[in-house]
């Protein structure tokens, strides 16, 4: 395989044809639409399957279907266009469907504006839709791990049977970087039982959400809640990065806003101080034991995020009071630049 | 080694494709690239900017902040950028459209006629690649072949224009080389 430079969104849309998925639908908004443009020339090409839905409720229920026959699907949008899938993304997740969604993040609330933005972290983590469910949620911090998490994405869906969402903020759609592609072979051993693919010579399958016997609904979220908790167990991703003893100031941050802070790190560290990262990758399962050891090592916490503060409560509970957990943000499609990042570390540090 | 660069300009005068060349010569070149444009709104408006950053480690921030180069192909371009440049920044002015330079004395300006050269040549649209050009001359860290190669590439399209688009690189490169037009 050879480097290639890419947008963001171009490389996502590559990715998840090389994860073997033929299958999109999508309603186009601003700044994640060259996914769509991008898929709209590659799926022919591979046998592939492309609707522009008549909106976004179009979109993610052709992908309820599609994951209920048993194909590989995903679908993309930005904030506004997210929280109008919500609805059926709790069915994906009650009725046990395993399907990719991406989220390239735009300011909000409301219709917001179009640019950077990281103001969804809750509707990703706590919020994906009404009920007791929880998507697994991959945050890529540039545009080589965006691809190879899209790969994985579809894999963990269909290990969990449960959704998955890959979120980025604009600029990871909208920038360019070298990506190489990872050779891809889909898992064998794929457990297709539940799909509704016909039932000559055999029961039929039924792929539903509803039970009205609080028992069986009861039972349905227990088994959720024990792919929650095998999540927890086994698909934690988290970086560290000049994490050491004794630091001055630990910095959590995830995606691209901690890239903008490791450029600060690296400055204020040659300078002679002592600040490290934890970037979280899985932002559901949430890396809160490794926070928990990196802030025991430092004398302050702080979370940084492109929002007014959503991943910091997450961080307090992970720091369960044994540090102050300070936070910094920007909002609106502000994007914190490095130079403003060290002004706020040092105040820290001093 | 880490240059942090900024292109700006307005809609229409190539600067995103003149970053663009940059960032592929650069990966070409076996550096770490990254090539983050401004988008949005502003750009309806009329002004594009794109950082470029060229790094021999990964890049962390694609954000950049203290430029420590910057072309500047329209005056609002070279006053909103040439403040937040790094004391000894390169500062490359299209003199052809702006008619000051920044009044600080720690940075090292390079004014060139870049729209001026690129009609003398025979389009004014080429004026990035003179440009580019000079960018090549000041920081030097991509072999010359390379970056031709991706302008060649980049007009693949429109083989036409390819030898016009080298002529006018090659005019903004001799010329701070030739003369040093510090301003």
């Amino acid at each position: 395989m050879t480097k290639v430079l890419m947008k963001g969104n171009e490389a996502l849309g590559e990715a998840a044809i090389r994860a073997n998925c033929r299958n999109y639908f999508a309603y186009p908004i601003t700044p994640q639409t060259e996914i769509a443009e991008y898929m709209v020339r590659r799926l022919p090409e591979v046998g592939g399957h492309f609707v522009q839905a008549e909106s976004e409720l179009g979109a993610v229920n052709m992908v309820y279907g599609a994951a209920a026959v048993g194909e590989r699907v995903f679908t993309s949008s930005s904030s506004p266009g997210v929280a109008l899938m919500s609805e059926a993304i709790s069915y994906l997740a009650g009725s046990q469907l395993p399907a990719v969604l991406i989220n390239i993040v735009r300011g909000g609330p409301g219709l917001g504006g179009i640019l950077p933005a990281q103001s969804d972290y809750f509707m990703a983590t706590k919020a994906g839709g009404h009920g007791d469910f929880r998507l697994l949620v991959l945050a890529p911090a540039g545009v080589q791990e965006a691809a190879d998490l899209v790969m994985d994405a579809f894999d963990l869906a269909d290990k969990y049977r449960n959704p998955v969402m890959i979120i980025g903020d604009g600029m990871i759609g909208q920038m360019m970087e070298p990506v190489e592609f990872r050779e891809y072979n889909t898992p064998e051993g794929i457990d297709r039982s539940y799909a509704n693919t016909g039932a000559k010579d055999r029961p039929p399958t039924i792929v539903k959400s509803l039970f009205l016997d609080p028992q069986q609904l009861e039972n349905n979220n227990l088994e959720l809640l024990a792919k929650y908790r095998l999540m927890e167990q086994h698909e934690i991703r988290f970086e560290e990065y000049a994490v050491t003893d004794k630091m001055d100031v630990l910095v959590v941050s995830y995606g691209m806003m901690a890239r903008i802070c490791k450029t600060a790190i690296d400055e204020l560290n040659q300078e002679g101080h002592r600040v490290g990262i934890v970037r979280p990758i899985t932002l559901f399962p949430f890396p809160s034991s490794a926070i928990y050891k990196a802030a025991a090592r430092a004398r302050k916490v702080i979370a940084i995020e492109m929002s007014t503060g959503q991943m910091v409560e997450d961080v307090r509970l992970a720091v369960r009071g044994r540090r102050a957990v300070q936070f910094y943000g920007r909002t609106g499609g502000i994007v914190p630049t490095p130079a403003e990042i060290r002004q706020q570390l040092l105040k820290l540090i001093k | 080694m880490l240059i942090q660069s900024v292109f700006a300009g307005f809609g229409g005068q190539g600067i995103l494709r003149a970053g663009q060349i940059i960032a592929y010569a650069g990966m070409a070149g076996n550096l770490y690239v990254s090539w983050l444009p401004s988008y949005g709104p502003e750009m309806r408006g009329g002004t594009a900017n794109v950082a470029v950053v060229l790094a021999d480690e990964p890049v962390a921030s694609p954000v950049v902040s203290t430029p420590s180069v910057v072309i500047a192909m329209n005056r609002p371009s070279l006053e909103k950028f040439a403040p937040m440049m790094q004391t000894g920044g390169k500062l490359i002015i299209n003199s052809s459209l702006i008619d000051i330079v920044s009044e600080r004395d720690d940075l090292i300006q390079y004014q060139i006629r870049a729209n001026d050269i690129a009609q003398e040549l025979g389009n004014p649209r080429a004026a990035n690649m003179v440009i580019l050009g000079v960018f090549q001359a000041v920081t030097g860290i991509i072999p010359d072949e390379t970056v031709e190669e991706h302008i060649r590439q980049s007009f693949a399209a429109k083989p036409q224009f390819i030898e016009l688009n080298i002529a006018c690189f090659r005019h903004g490169k001799n010329s701070i080389s030739q003369s040093g037009i510090n301003a």
